[in-house]
């Protein structure tokens, strides 16, 4: 477990990025920090592995104030994807997986070994071992960097906008493998985005920062599309743009068609056993996760 | 053409003589402009002074600097030691720079992988930095490597066995396939040294290969 203790940050030229921060990040959740650029959610991610030391106040891992703990050490134990990979480009597939278990003295058949677990994991082509990342494409760049963040079997794993840079596609792919992969292995994750989708799509827990890191919202996606708690989160979920506000309209097929405020097509809607009402196009809304409530619009 | 066949000892002893001064003076050149670039790359109020006074020292004429360092090392006037030690310091001039300005070309996220990976500061600058920065210090690397080796000829003048004393002797002597020689050899020595050095680069960093195609 991560917990922030009334964290506050000042930069060296006065700016306060977190201004007296709690939090409690449970084990072996998923926890996104959303916000928009500049609301200081990096600053806190790194003030876990060390890369930023808090002004004040603590952050403890499993109840040990990190900064009693020696930071090469302490990065080894705590995974770390970044967004563009951040992948070491003098170095193949393989190397960059191995290298936390390299640092850490493990040899390197196991390393290898080790290596071709995590490819499968994160589904990549073994083909790909011996590749560097300016040979692979963005999604492919990004699955490296994840099977490197889990390559040393770390309790926790830091995701600083990991998706950020790959194509829409590729994203919700990315994504949903995530969701998968947390299923089966359990890490607390603690992930970082400005996009509210990506937030709704993957988190248990969303924390909605405004600027210094200020709390506008803790709670789970369900909570955050039926009672957002104030008008900034209404905003920054498009609540007041209608965009999460859908109806129920009949197409010209007979399909029944889901819309937004707008009038734009969200989707269709789907029986409870995942089927597409009324025998319409099969394939859409019906991935589980967290959807806006649904009203009869009036006369549809 | 009679002159080299019957001179072929002499002409290998001459190439061999200037090998053994250039090739010391251009490691010596990279083993200590690699913690001098660091330094200059690392503390921006080294940078000026640092880059700036190795520039100058290559504004020092070579003739001078011949006859000025046996009284500085302490060595003899005619030491092939005073010729390293100047070749050495020239490299110095041209490689500060280079070392400096790859180390500051690092990408970034780089650099902030490897600290959130763990690396401790002496190991990242080993094995992420410093090769990150290879293929610029090449590109210093091998300015030096035909820069030093043309320069090494000046070491004739006193006296001091290279390729250049077959100018020198030559003209003494008036014999222009001994002065033709030497030139020929010095560009010739200069040309593989740094194909070799291209070759070496291309082996020791494969990915700049994947990046060229990629």
């Amino acid at each position: 477990m991560i917990s922030y203790r009334s964290v506050t940050k000042r930069f060296a030229d006065g700016t306060v990025a977190v201004q007296d921060f709690s939090l409690d990040v449970p084990r072996g959740t998923l926890t996104v920090l959303a916000g928009s650029s500049g609301c200081g959610k990096t600053t806190l991610m790194r003030m876990v592995n060390r890369m930023v030391d808090p002004s004040s106040g603590q952050v403890l891992v499993d109840g040990e104030d990190v900064a009693g703990r020696d930071p090469v050490a302490l990065r080894r134990r705590i995974g770390y994807v970044m967004q563009n990979s951040g992948l070491l480009p003098h170095r193949t597939v393989a190397q960059n997986i191995a290298t936390v278990p390299r640092l850490n003295g493990v040899d390197r058949r196991a390393a290898r070994r080790r290596t071709g677990e995590m490819m499968e994991l994160v589904g990549l082509d073994a083909k790909l071992a011996d590749r560097y990342p300016a040979q692979l494409s963005g999604g492919q760049q990004q699955r490296v960097g994840v099977a490197r963040g889990l390559a040393a079997d770390p309790d926790i794993l830091l995701m600083d906008e990991p998706f950020g840079a790959v194509d829409p596609l590729v994203r919700s792919e990315l994504q949903r493998q995530l969701r998968q992969l947390h299923g089966q292995i359990g890490t607390t994750i603690l992930f970082v985005t400005h996009d509210m989708d990506e937030a709704l799509a993957l988190g248990d827990q969303i924390v909605l920062l405004r600027a210094g890191a200020d709390i506008a919202q803790q709670g789970t996606p369900r909570e955050f599309v039926a009672e957002p708690a104030n008008d900034f989160v209404r905003t920054f979920l498009g609540l007041d743009r209608g965009q999460r506000t859908l109806h129920r309209e009949r197409a010209a097929d007979g399909s029944i068609v889901v819309v937004d405020a707008h009038g734009r097509p969200a989707g269709v809607l789907a029986e409870p056993d995942g089927r597409p009402d009324d025998g319409a196009h099969p394939g859409a809304a019906a991935d589980g996760g967290p959807r806006p409530g649904i009203q009869d619009a009036p006369g549809a | 053409m009679n002159w080299v066949l019957d001179n072929l000892p002499l002409i290998a002893d001459r190439t061999w003589a200037h090998l053994a001064t250039s090739l010391p003076a251009i490691l010596a050149a990279l083993v200590i402009s690699v913690p001098l670039g660091w330094l200059a790359h690392r503390y921006r109020i080294l940078n000026g002074p640092v880059l700036t006074g190795a520039g100058l020292m290559y504004a020092i004429p070579s003739l001078p600097l011949f006859i000025v360092l046996p009284v500085l090392i302490g060595t003899g006037v005619r030491d092939v030691v005073n010729v390293v030690v100047a070749l050495t310091l020239y490299g110095v001039a041209l490689l500060v720079r280079s070392v400096a300005d790859g180390l500051d070309g690092v990408p970034p996220e780089a650099r902030g992988a490897a600290v959130a990976l763990g690396y401790p500061p002496l190991r990242r600058f080993l094995t992420v930095d410093l090769p990150l920065a290879g293929p610029v210090i090449l590109s210093g690397l091998r300015v030096v490597a035909v820069s030093t080796v043309s320069l090494c000829t000046v070491g004739a003048v006193l006296g001091i066995p290279s390729l250049g004393l077959l100018f020198t002797d030559g003209f003494q002597r008036g014999i222009l396939a001994e002065i033709l020689t030497g030139i020929v050899l010095t560009v010739v020595l200069a040309l593989a040294l740094d194909r070799l050095l291209v070759v070496l680069g291309r082996l020791a960093m494969p990915w700049t290969r994947a990046e060229a195609g990629a």
